[in-house]
């Protein structure tokens, strides 16, 4: 928020601190993708500007809305994003195919995206309507665990790894600060190290195989072990300082797979080396902060966990596609926000940043009516 | 109700407690992200650099140019040719199959050579280039070159072909080169050069054996690649080391006038110089022309080769063994000499030896001879008679140390020793004892004497220097030290002259040097093969050539003062005097009077139809006539 007698109020009021390090991040993310192009605007970088600057300005706007508006939007959101799932896996069937996306006119919906802000929404509103006294009955779980467990399957099948773990963290991370009993997120973790060896040979084959290379990178360097072997070459190559702008013959050569989407982190540290991947980090660390920070300053129950599960939503993005990328995940496809080439990262990111803006000014107006 | 007021209170407590939690999680993730990222750019950035630099840089290499093989006298033996090839650039290729029937037109590829292109283009990597063909003749690759800007893809380039000017005198000399195959490839960790196109490594004889100085090091065009094999840009070349010159002890001069003399005979000369061990000249006839096998031999040739009864693939020299005849006799002698046997006291020759049951023949009835005689007139009773006198035990030491059956360090990959038996190794052999006939057959080198055509050259070096002449054939290679042989210098006076005595009126007398004051002393042999009559032995043209007799011929000279060692073996020649000991007067002349050897020659090619070349090309088209094949191409370009 900026006072000053020359800006209009309404802009004043906006959350300036947030849209800068947003933008700040997006750009450099344009940087990355100039570069990654070879030095050109094309293909990458001018479409993800575009796309970048609709989803903040729609951000913004979302901005205006109010908190019950939010909440009345949450059960419908959630129950359509569901619907589209359902289609997707249909149309899937149909094309016998993987299947993650609608065609909807000129645009291609993917609903996995929106169920991460709709999974984080629902759950917040379920936990407001539970009475207090009942959290640590059975029947304050049940719902909350068919509410995730639903589309999470649907996005699993797929089959869309990465995104059904990000569902799935959202929702758990807002099950966790609503204050469900311990032994619910013990149990699970107990039993998964039970448990991960029968889903293992459930997964597809290239899944089976990513979790493989993960655990061995070096038994297939030139197969599925390939893009984890390079993105370190990339980043451990980078040093301290980096190869300098348009010099990372990594990503230039073509050595660095989907160096414009899920690698880009390394595309990035392989020309700004150390510092620009430190900056980039502090910078999301920040962004997430400040959506922590709306989340501890909120009055209502609802915008508590709503603002808590948003932040971590962009945590999640950051933190699987950053260990994946230096080898300490699996590959599992998940791009970091922002500067990933692609559309629907963005809009879910700004999507989620959006309502953080929304609550935050909400925040404010309340406490001013109070 | 008291529960419910405390767990509104509780409710809060958790959220803000739960907050932190998941706060300081996050803020550990992010600090493990830090501390990752910091180790993989910090403390592993050397190696990723490494790696980084390994995937940007890649080396294409420059083959180096292989080693020149020259004689004594600097002459070359294999060089490297100027030839033309054509090449195709896999990324440069916009329509592979339309670009592949033009050359298909243009160069005349026959089918199977156009399904190997595409195969191979199907399999190359961008920058690799996949051959088209090797020693393109320069009117095909001038028609290619002028339609080059139509042909996108196609390099013709100037690259080098072996080439060994003397042919196939020179063919089992130096072996051949070819094309690594698979197992070449692997043997050598698949080292790259071996793939490159036109790259020849050595096959046979010395182009094998000296690999390892002939090859060179590969330069290398250090360029910058894509992960896709696309070329971005050449950076710094590094440049490549031609392979090694090796200088051999031969005078190919002589070695080619030798091979020419033998005609078509199927033969090895072996000539040494007794001062130092060096071989001069060591052919073998008939040989394949290795400059057929640098550009890859047909499957015509190669079956017309080994289908020759002359065996053109063996290297008769070294990988052959042949009985060694009457050419063991004054060896023979020097052991009965030393053995105290009376050089005065005379045999009486009746032209049949009788032992026990059996009858052993000489080729004639020479009545009473003393040791000189014997020798001269090369008569097999005497031998029989005196060594049976003296043993086995005495003759095979003497034998050996003059050089029959024994190894020399040479660089080829088959030799052949041969035997010189005696009664031990005749029981660890063939489990019995040994008796008179053994005794006998081997005082004429038949039986189990087996030697080959260099131990035959030995012998007469060793015989004229009375020392221990050890054969050497690669110039920078120390001349062995010749120790002195364990023979009395009047014994051995006494041989040097019946062997002078041999050339100067005894058996070899058609073999006198038709050179003032050189005289040359020798030996004749004739090694029986198979039983033939007393009259097919008359009438050769009678009997198939395969049962003739082996003839030999060892001799050196100047009679007086030593110099040269010349030995021959002609498979199934007939009577050593007949063919050997001619084929050794004239490449002895020729090392003293060229012009008069190369007239002699001359007039001998005449008499069996053309020089080597002409009787080579007439050969193969009669060969290809009776195997119904059309006939070649007129002269290769």
């Amino acid at each position: 928020m900026i006072t000053s007698a020359i800006i209009p109020r309404p802009l004043a009021k906006l959350p300036w601190r947030l849209i800068f390090l947003v933008t700040g991040i997006a750009m450099f993310g344009f940087v990355v993708l100039y570069s990654a192009a070879g030095g050109s605007m094309e293909p990458w970088a001018l479409k993800q500007a575009m796309v970048f600057f609709i989803f903040l300005a729609i951000a913004v706007a979302m901005s205006w809305m109010r908190e019950s508006t939010i909440k009345a939007i949450a059960f419908p959101l959630y129950g359509v994003t569901l619907i589209m799932l359902l289609g997707v896996e249909a149309l899937g069937f149909v094309s016998k195919g993987a299947q993650r996306w609608l065609d909807i006119g000129p645009i291609k919906l993917q609903p996995s995206e929106f169920m991460k802000p709709a999974i984080v929404l629902t759950l917040a509103r379920f936990y407001e309507l539970v009475p207090v006294g009942e959290i640590r009955k059975w029947r304050a779980i049940w719902p909350a665990l068919l509410l995730l467990g639903v589309p999470a399957v649907l996005i699993l099948v797929q089959p869309d790894l990465g995104t059904c773990i990000v569902v799935l963290l959202c929702g758990v991370t807002v099950m966790f600060l609503a204050g469900l009993p311990w032994w619910f997120f013990a149990a699970p973790a107990a039993s998964f190290a039970v448990v991960a060896p029968i889903a293992y040979g459930f997964m597809h084959g290239y899944q089976k195989k990513r979790i493989d290379t993960f655990l061995n990178p070096d038994s297939d360097p030139l197969g599925a072990g390939y893009h984890i072997a390079q993105s370190k070459i990339a980043i451990g190559s980078g040093g301290i300082w980096g190869k300098g702008f348009l010099h990372g013959s990594q990503s230039h050569l073509d050595y660095l797979p989907e160096g414009h989407t899920d690698f880009v982190f390394a595309t990035m540290a392989e020309e700004w080396g150390l510092v620009g991947g430190v900056i980039l980090i502090l910078a999301f660390a920040a962004v997430i902060r400040w959506g922590m920070q709306v989340s501890t300053n909120a009055r209502t129950r609802f915008a508590q966990l709503a603002a808590a599960g948003l932040s971590a939503t962009v945590f999640f993005y950051v933190a699987i596609n950053l260990m994946m990328v230096m080898g300490l995940a699996p590959v599992v496809g998940v791009p970091l926000p922002l500067v990933s080439y692609g559309g629907s990262a963005v809009m879910t990111v700004m999507l989620c940043l959006g309502l953080l803006m929304a609550l935050e000014r909400q925040q404010r107006t309340v406490s001013r009516v109070i | 109700m008291k529960h419910m007021r405390i767990t509104t209170a509780h409710q809060s407590i958790t959220f803000s407690r739960r907050m932190m939690l998941l706060g300081g999680a996050q803020a550990a993730v992010g600090g493990l992200l830090i501390g990752r990222m910091g180790w993989l750019a910090i403390a592993q950035n050397e190696k990723y650099q490494l790696l980084s630099e390994s995937n940007r840089v890649q080396l294409i290499p420059v083959p180096p140019r292989r080693g020149w093989i020259i004689d004594r006298n600097g002459k070359p033996i294999a060089i490297n040719k100027a030839s033309f090839r054509v090449d195709l650039i896999p990324q440069q290729l916009v329509n592979a199959p339309q670009v592949i029937s033009k050359l298909q037109e243009l160069m005349n590829l026959p089918p199977d050579e156009v399904d190997r292109i595409t195969r191979e283009l199907s399999q190359s990597r961008g920058f690799q280039p996949v051959s088209v063909a090797d020693n393109v003749p320069y009117e095909q690759y001038a028609a290619i070159t002028v339609r080059l800007p139509e042909l996108p893809g196609v390099a013709a380039s100037q690259g080098f072909t072996r080439f060994y000017p003397a042919g196939s005198a020179v063919g089992q000399l130096v072996g051949y080169v070819g094309a690594a195959s698979a197992a070449e490839y692997e043997k050598e960790n698949k080292n790259p050069l071996l793939l490159i196109p036109g790259v020849k490594i050595g096959k046979e004889g010395l182009e094998k054996t000296l690999e390892p100085v002939l090859r060179g090091e590969p330069g290398g065009q250090r360029v910058e690649v894509t992960a896709r094999g696309k070329l971005v840009k050449e950076l710094d070349p590094k440049p490549d080391r031609s392979g090694g010159t090796v200088q051999l002890t031969i005078d190919s001069d002589l070695h080619e006038y030798a091979a020419r003399r033998i005609g078509d005979q199927s033969a090895a000369v072996v000539v040494m110089d007794v001062t130092n061990g060096d071989i001069l000249a060591m052919p073998s006839m008939p040989s394949f022309n290795p400059n057929n096998f640098s550009d890859g031999i047909s499957q015509n040739e190669w079956k017309m080769l080994s289908q020759d009864s002359h065996l053109p693939l063996v290297d008769k020299a070294l990988e052959s063994l042949y009985p060694s005849g009457s050419t063991i006799k004054p060896s023979m002698a020097l052991a009965l000499l030393n053995a105290g046997v009376d050089r005065a006291q005379k045999v009486n020759c009746t032209g049949a030896f009788q032992l026990g049951n059996h009858t052993f023949h000489c080729d004639k009835r020479h009545g009473p001879l003393d040791m000189d005689g014997a020798v001269v007139h090369s008569c097999d009773v005497y031998f029989y008679t005196m060594c049976l006198r003296v043993g086995a035990e005495k003759l095979s030491p003497m034998v050996r140390s003059m050089g029959f059956g024994e190894k020399f360090d040479l660089p080829f990959e088959t030799q052949r020793y041969g035997t010189i038996p005696d009664p031990d190794w005749m029981m660890r052999k063939y489990h019995r004892k040994w008796q008179g006939y053994d005794t006998v057959n081997m005082s004429i080198g038949q039986g189990m004497v087996l030697i080959n055509p260099l131990q035959l050259a030995v012998m007469a070096s060793r015989l004229a220097t009375g020392k221990r002449v050890i054969p050497r054939l690669i110039k920078s290679k120390p001349v062995a030290p010749q120790t002195q042989l364990a023979v009395d210098q009047d014994h051995l006076d006494f041989i040097r002259k019946a062997m002078w005595g041999v050339v100067d009126h005894g058996t070899a007398a058609a073999a006198k040097l038709p050179l003032n004051g050189i005289q040359m002393a020798g030996k004749t042999g004739t090694a029986q093969t198979h039983n033939l009559s007393a009259g097919e032995r008359g009438d050769y043209t009678a009997a198939n050539w395969k049962l003739r007799d082996h003839s030999l011929f060892m001799a050196f000279l100047p009679f007086d003062n030593p110099r040269y060692a010349v030995a021959t073996i002609v498979e199934h020649g007939g009577f050593g005097a007949a063919v050997a000991a001619p084929l050794v007067r004239d490449t002895a002349t020729f090392l003293y009077d060229r012009p008069k050897a190369i007239a002699a020659l001359q007039a001998f090619e005449q008499s069996i139809g053309g020089t080597l070349a002409e009787r080579e090309a007439k050969k193969e088209a009669a060969w290809r006539q009776a195997n119904g094949l059309p006939p070649l191409p007129a002269a290769k370009a």
